[in-house]
């Protein structure tokens, strides 16, 4: 479905990184790149959409060749059927909510599209609102919408959460999990919120300084593969209180914060601030640390 | 005494077609500086401000040596358009629009920069051409910018003085607008005549800047 190979200079604030990225996705398959901020997530995005060029490389969707630097082919960004999703939504703010959909669809207008879109997103009664009228959790249904509307063959969602409080943020997730299931869109996502990258997606490939670094299932690459628990989340650790043998640790999960026992030899290499995992297995929770950065160890990995 | 209307009329009559054709040419020319990237943008970005900083006497002595039927370019007007633009309307009307040009183009161009990079980028991914980006996203969004623009190239128009006197001279009916008729009566000590069409264009003037500042601070204030 989507062939990418690209390389790109880019000019970032820590000086010149290069940016050498191969992937694939299958038809349906929700796709991260994940990282963190200033790796070129977002650029290889901007690559697939046709609004950067690399300067060089290949990017085929669907048999369609968009971008091939050695053939000279470089498709608009108007003939490329993207998605986009903007951090910044960039919904249009002349133009009601509704009417913001309609500029999408093309022609002829389909209506019933439309309709069909807002009740979906369930911004139905929000049709006849500016923009700017909206919260931010209502635009970003909003700017999804828009750009379903484009009938796209691919969704491009660049860190589409990232300005949301938690509660919005969570119930946003499962929206787009819901429309990404119920079109079977082809999805790519830049984040860096490992929470979001476990509930959505697929696949993720790991980025850094412009290269990637671990790909796979999230709870392969983040995990420990042989642990198959039965309820499994990812928090922070916010405290670790000595127990007589045993330790308390305050973990946020989400926006909660929840306290779990630890044993001293659990405890030997977590601090306060990792990320870790808690697995409960057979009623018998297991703590363990979660690696931020997967691309730095793990002999157990290839 | 009755007074005579008509270099009045002949100035809103100028304001008005100079402000249309400004228009016009101000929109692509500030699409132009604001979003290409070429050599020499600097050079032509200091060219369109150049009246800013001028003399008009200095405009108005090189348009007239342009546009005089002895030069190349004047008699190039003249034989092939008939079009003689020395001492005439059609000539206050090219010499003004070169003018007034900054006070289109700077407020039209930035409002296109000021605008989100990504709204651009946006209606391109949606499939809009650039056409249709420009005319449905862009202008409808810079819409303070355009009205302050076309709003105070008119009031600059109406208080123009030095070039029109130079380009145009002062005919009666053709080119004597109001500034240069006060300029005449008081010549010949027609205080009382000056008074009136100095008043008309002070209460003009000031009107037309005001409705420019409560447009800015509707535009700018709470949505």
């Amino acid at each position: 479905m989507l062939e990418l190979s690209l390389r790109k200079n880019l000019h970032t604030a820590e000086g010149n990184v290069t940016l050498d990225i191969e992937l694939e996705a299958e038809t349906g398959q929700f796709l991260t790149l994940f990282g963190r901020s200033g790796v070129g997530k977002t650029t290889c995005l901007r690559c697939i959409a046709g609004l950067t060029e690399p300067d060089h490389g290949r990017i085929a969707v669907g048999g369609e060749i968009w971008f091939d630097r050695t053939k000279g082919i470089d498709i608009p960004p108007q003939k490329r059927r993207v998605g986009f999703v903007f951090q910044d939504y960039a919904l249009f703010p002349n133009l009601s909510v509704r009417e913001n959909l309609r500029i999408a669809l093309g022609d002829p207008k389909d209506e019933r599209y439309l309709d069909e879109l807002l009740e979906l997103m369930d911004i139905r009664e929000l049709e006849r609102r500016l923009p700017t009228t909206l919260s931010g959790g209502q635009q970003q249904r909003v700017a999804l919408a828009r750009a379903l509307a484009r009938r796209p063959r691919l969704l491009l969602l660049d860190e589409p959460l990232s300005a949301l409080d938690g509660e919005t943020r969570q119930r946003l997730q499962n929206e787009i999990l819901r429309i990404q299931r119920h079109f079977r869109m082809t999805t790519l996502m830049v984040s860096h919120d490992l929470g979001e990258v476990y509930r959505l997606s697929d696949r993720v490939i790991v980025i850094e300084g412009g290269r990637t670094v671990a790909r796979g299932r999230p709870a392969e690459v983040f995990g420990n593969r042989r642990i198959s628990g039965k309820f499994r989340f990812t928090g922070e650790v916010l405290a670790i209180e000595p127990n007589d043998v045993v330790f308390t640790l305050s973990i946020l999960i989400g926006n909660r914060v929840v306290q779990v026992i630890a044993t001293a030899q659990e405890m030997r290499d977590i601090q306060v601030g990792d990320a870790v995992m808690l697995v409960s297995k057979a009623f018998n929770p297991l703590v363990m640390k979660v690696d931020r950065n997967p691309g730095r160890l793990s002999p157990s990995r290839s | 005494m009755a007074y005579d209307w008509q270099p009045l009329i002949l100035t809103l009559k100028l304001a008005t077609v100079t402000t249309a054709i400004l228009f016009l040419i101000a929109v692509p020319l500030a699409y132009w500086l604001a979003f290409g990237r070429f050599r020499l943008k600097a050079a032509v970005e200091a060219l369109v401000a150049m009246p800013l900083v001028l003399p008009p006497s200095v405009l108005g002595f090189y348009l007239l040596l342009a546009f005089s039927p002895k030069n190349a370019f004047g008699r190039f007007l003249d034989e092939t358009f008939g079009l003689r633009l020395v001492f005439s309307f059609e000539g206050l009307v090219v010499a003004s629009v070169v003018f007034s040009l900054p006070f289109m183009v700077h407020p039209v161009q930035s409002g296109f920069q000021n605008l989100p990079r990504s709204l651009t980028e946006a209606a391109y991914t949606l499939g809009l051409s650039r056409w249709k980006t420009l005319t449905r996203i862009l202008l409808p969004n810079i819409k303070p910018s355009l009205l302050a623009g076309a709003v105070i190239s008119f009031a600059h128009t109406i208080g123009e003085f030095g070039v029109v006197l130079m380009i145009g001279g002062s005919i009666p009916g053709v080119t004597r607008v109001a500034s240069i008729a006060i300029y005449d009566e008081v010549e010949s000590l027609n205080y009382d005549a000056a008074n009136f069409y100095a008043f008309v264009l002070f209460a003009l003037s000031f009107s037309i800047l005001l409705a420019v500042f409560f447009i800015n601070k509707r535009a700018l204030g709470p949505h």
